[in-house]
């Protein structure tokens, strides 16, 4: 079989490499499917995954009875099955959720409730005083809290960078720089357009983010839903700061916001945020200097210690929220396609679980596949800060980001092995270089360097990645 | 994880001495230097001058001789070695210096921790290695603060580089990274920035100063007329424009307006910061004013086996003063060597009232009668300020001078306004005159 013959057929075509998309590419290919994985950017986790707050949720506060429950739970139990198979990172951090004013407190009782309905049984009421011995940083005035022991830590980017990596070990095909123009229909099968020419699948799957309602029309010539991107901004405490704090903390969400997080990284940071805001543009998420002050102020409110630490980064991301509060699935009848629409903030945690219900919805009316005999468990290469890391480790070939201990080796690997990545976004995703407190003051020279020979020759690209700020 | 009897195979191209059995089987020294900058390889030559056996000499970087090594533009040396110098020309002179007295330096060698001892856990290309030494002197410097921790507003797109990246690029790799960026920032490093654009053909659209006047002193204000960029003051960078580079900046000026300037770069310039990551996870006392540690006037920090000298200390000093505080460090480290140096536990708190002096250095004062390395307290104020700087001790306040000052400008005490033997604590204060 000719490579272009083998790359036009597949029997699964999943639209963006988010982390929804990767996880039903894997998903898809272990039950037997030829799936293409096909992505507008140059890299990966490009859009919405870009940016979350890092958590792998229990799902204890969704609405009873939801899709997003569902998958979460789902995804969770996924997740700590496969994550040491994979050699994805799992911080078993526990969350609290804190009530910081008598009205939150009043409504601790009936979130426990829910955590209960959704199956999270092992939730556990503190008074004022149990929380402070187990988080003795926080400030004064808290009220009261409860535990949700299994709310986790997790890394967000290595996690659907080895789905998507099993995926490709097992026969998947991914394709970056790829946008979908348009495509048809023919009764069988789908002809795709995209910028790399047509790409035919028997089925369809849309996991495009913030883009979902666009590919829809695009594709069907209608959609159910409208994405109304929302803002999050968070900002990122360097390293010493982690030791204040052991569990994730949770704000009592109310009506307005879900109100803002402070949790451990799997790199050894801590994080506050995020805000959420509405607004039009699905590319560019801009940061506020209003909301970082406000972010930081909030923090200190929490956690009056963090006064005395220093900010390292700052983040803004975008979450594809629709006019809908449950995730938007739909499988088109008659026409071979699934639309996977409005998975607002869980994705990281859902991901897993939405991709098996995705099958699930494939088989009501696609014929099952014919799973592979023997399955690939590619290990991911490890960047969280907790377990060993490759500048512990002789034959590293030095460090070059000094920050977050990023070696020579480990970008080698990003640019050159599997799933190379093509962009100076995907670089810092994959290895962390540059991302620590002093943001390229010392590695941009040495990573322009070393960047320049494998991403595009046009003379923009150093321009584009000089600065990596 | 390798064994740490093996030795430590790490180097560079400053390194002279070949490698094999550099600390022999045991990772041993006498002095471990922390920092191939100016003030470390100023104090390590000390060292040696003083007789001392086995100094080395870590850095991270692939070669030493710190951040002169891409600052391409005068003046350096003159303190040092008598000439005008670039800062190129200058960090290898420092380089061969230390090497010709004896000093063995190491490149590409990472400090991941610091503890009593001393003992160091390094990691190099061979993995991780534990290094013990009679005394450590840390020499890390300051970095400038980034956009990130600035909070700057606006998207992250590429071109937004400090200082110091900039001459990376372009002096260590020989990239031009933009045409015509805004420069952020009016502090020494700031006009060092324009020297570095001036050198590639970058011409800076503005150069942006919150402030009234440039933080740098006067020869440096004239710079941006002499290149004809405009220096706008009292302007504040509110927020970066673009997507995959930048494409302009939104700021505003003294009467409120908000303007727009075309730009394909932002330099976020100064706001240094001293590098004291590896001092936040050890046991070294901490001072929040700085950023650097706790030291007395030898340079100790608050365990004794340790010195620090140079911008690690404070933010932020030009390399011939870092040098000459290396240089009087190192001596005080030979001298701690040969158990001439007094206890710490006698030593009174050096501190700051009120909110216009931003720091002092040193922090702690023995009472001795032997010579300081530190000779004067060094302050800066947090804003523009004039009054009476005073001292309280044992009780008694008295004026020490009238001063005038701006933050970034250097502010110094000799250390013998205080008595012979104090006790208690000796804290200063800027009492401002009414404006």
């Amino acid at each position: 079989m000719s490579a272009d013959h083998r790359n036009s057929q597949f029997d699964i075509a999943v639209i963006g490499a988010g982390v929804i998309g990767c996880a039903i590419a894997r998903q898809f290919t272990l039950e037997g499917a030829r799936v293409v994985v096909i992505e507008k950017a140059p890299d990966i986790l490009d859009g919405a995954s870009k940016a979350n707050s890092a958590i792998l949720h229990t799902g204890f506060d969704a609405p009873p009875g939801s899709i997003e429950a569902s998958c979460i739970a789902a995804g969770h139990a996924e997740y700590l099955k496969i994550h040491e198979r994979l050699g994805l990172p799992l911080i078993k951090s526990g969350a609290l959720v804190i009530a910081w004013t008598e009205g939150e407190e009043q409504r601790l009782p009936m979130l426990m409730e829910r955590a209960r309905e959704n199956g999270v049984e092992d939730v556990q009421f503190l008074s004022a005083g149990q929380t402070h011995e187990l988080e003795p940083e926080l400030a004064e005035h808290v009220k009261a809290s409860f535990t949700v022991p299994r709310e986790y830590v997790i890394d967000p980017w290595s996690a659907p960078y080895g789905y998507l990596l099993q995926g490709l070990a097992n026969g998947a095909v991914i394709k970056r720089n790829c946008e979908v123009k348009g495509g048809r229909f023919d009764g069988v099968r789908w002809k795709l357009d995209t910028v790399q020419g047509q790409i035919s699948a028997t089925t369809v799957i849309n996991a495009a983010g913030l883009y979902g309602d666009i590919i829809d029309q695009k594709l069907t010539g209608s959609t159910r839903f409208s994405i109304k991107p929302r803002k999050g901004q968070f900002i990122v405490y360097d390293k010493p700061a982690s030791a204040l704090v052991k569990h994730i903390l949770l704000p009592v969400p109310n009506d307005v916001t879900k109100g803002v997080v402070i949790c451990r990284t799997a790199y050894g940071n801590l994080l506050v945020g995020p805000t959420a805001e509405a607004q039009d543009d699905r590319v560019n998420a801009a940061l506020s200097e209003t909301a970082m002050t406000a972010l930081r102020q909030r923090g200190e409110e929490i956690l009056p210690a963090l006064a005395d630490h220093d900010v390292t980064a700052v983040y803004a991301g975008l979450r594809p929220a629709t006019e809908f509060k449950d995730y938007q699935i739909h499988a088109h009848e008659g026409l071979n396609y699934i639309t996977v629409g409005g998975i607002r903030s869980t994705g990281l945690s859902s991901a897993l679980g939405t991709a098996k219900l995705i099958y699930q919805r494939y088989l009501e009316s696609g014929e099952a596949f014919q799973p592979p005999a023997t399955i690939q468990w590619p290990r991911v290469s490890n960047i969280a800060e907790n377990y060993p890391r490759d500048w512990q480790c002789e034959g590293n070939k030095g460090i070059v980001c000094h920050c977050e201990l990023v070696t020579r080796r480990e970008i080698t690997e990003a640019l050159e092995g599997p799933l190379a990545v093509r962009s100076i976004g995907g670089l810092k995703r994959r290895t962390r270089a540059t991302m620590g407190r002093c943001q390229g003051f010392y590695c941009s020279a040495e990573l322009a360097k070393m960047t320049q020979p494998y991403f595009d020759a046009a003379g923009s690209t150093v321009r584009s990645h000089a600065g990596i700020n | 994880m390798p064994g740490s009897t093996e030795q430590l195979a790490a180097h560079g191209p400053a390194c002279a001495d070949g490698l094999s059995g550099m600390y022999g089987p045991e990772n041993k020294a006498d002095v471990v230097i922390i920092g191939a900058g100016p003030a470390g390889l100023a104090a390590a030559t000390e060292l040696r001058r003083c007789g001392v056996q086995s100094v080395v000499v870590l850095d991270r970087e692939p070669v030493a001789g710190g951040i002169p090594r891409h600052c391409d533009h005068y003046p350096y040396g003159l303190r040092e070695f008598s000439r005008l110098l670039r800062g190129p020309a200058y960090a290898r002179r420092l380089v061969a210096a230390a090497l010709a007295a004896g000093v063995r330096i190491h490149t590409g060698v990472s400090i991941q921790s610091l503890t009593s001892g001393p003992v160091l856990t390094v990691t190099s290309d061979a993995g991780v290695r534990v290094v013990h030494a009679q005394r450590v002197l840390i020499a890390t410097g300051a970095r400038e603060t980034s956009r990130a921790a600035r909070f700057i507003g606006g998207t992250k797109p590429g071109g937004v580089v400090s200082t110091g990246a900039l001459q990376g690029l372009v002096h260590l790799e020989g990239i031009t990274p933009f045409h015509a960026p805004v420069v952020l920032g009016t502090e020494l490093v700031s006009f060092s920035a324009l020297l570095t654009c001036r050198h590639l053909g970058i011409r800076p659209v503005a150069m942006i100063e919150p402030g009234a006047s440039t933080t740098a002193f006067w020869p440096a204000r004239w710079l941006p007329r002499i290149l004809g960029i405009p220096l706008l003051l009292k302007t504040e960078l509110l927020t970066i424009e673009g997507e995959s580079t930048v494409s302009g900046v939104t700021i505003r000026r003294p009467n409120g307006d908000i303007e727009r300037l075309n730009a394909d770069g932002v330099i976020v310039s100064g706001h240094f910061r001293p590098e004291s990551a590896i001092l936040l996870s050890s046991h070294i006392e901490l001072d929040r004013q700085t950023g650097g540690p706790v030291v007395d006037q030898f340079g100790r920090c608050s365990d004794p086996d340790f010195f620090a000298a140079g911008n690690l200390l404070r933010p932020v000093e030009t390399a011939g003063w870092s040098w000459q505080e290396g240089k009087a460090v190192g001596h005080a480290i030979a001298q701690s060597l040969e158990g001439k140096l007094p206890g710490l536990t006698t030593g009174i708190a050096v501190e700051l009232a009120g909110g216009s002096l931003k720091y002092v250095v040193p922090q702690r004062i023995v009472p001795t009668d032997v010579p300081p390395a530190l000779d004067s307290f060094q302050f800066r104020v947090s804003h523009k300020a004039q009054g009476r700087l005073c001292l309280s001790i044992d009780g008694a306040r008295k004026t020490v001078k009238s001063l005038s000052a701006v933050p970034e400008r250097r502010i110094r005490v000799p250390l013998t306004v205080l008595p012979r033997s104090p006790t208690g604590t000796a804290t200063f204060e800027l009492v401002e005159s009414d404006r």
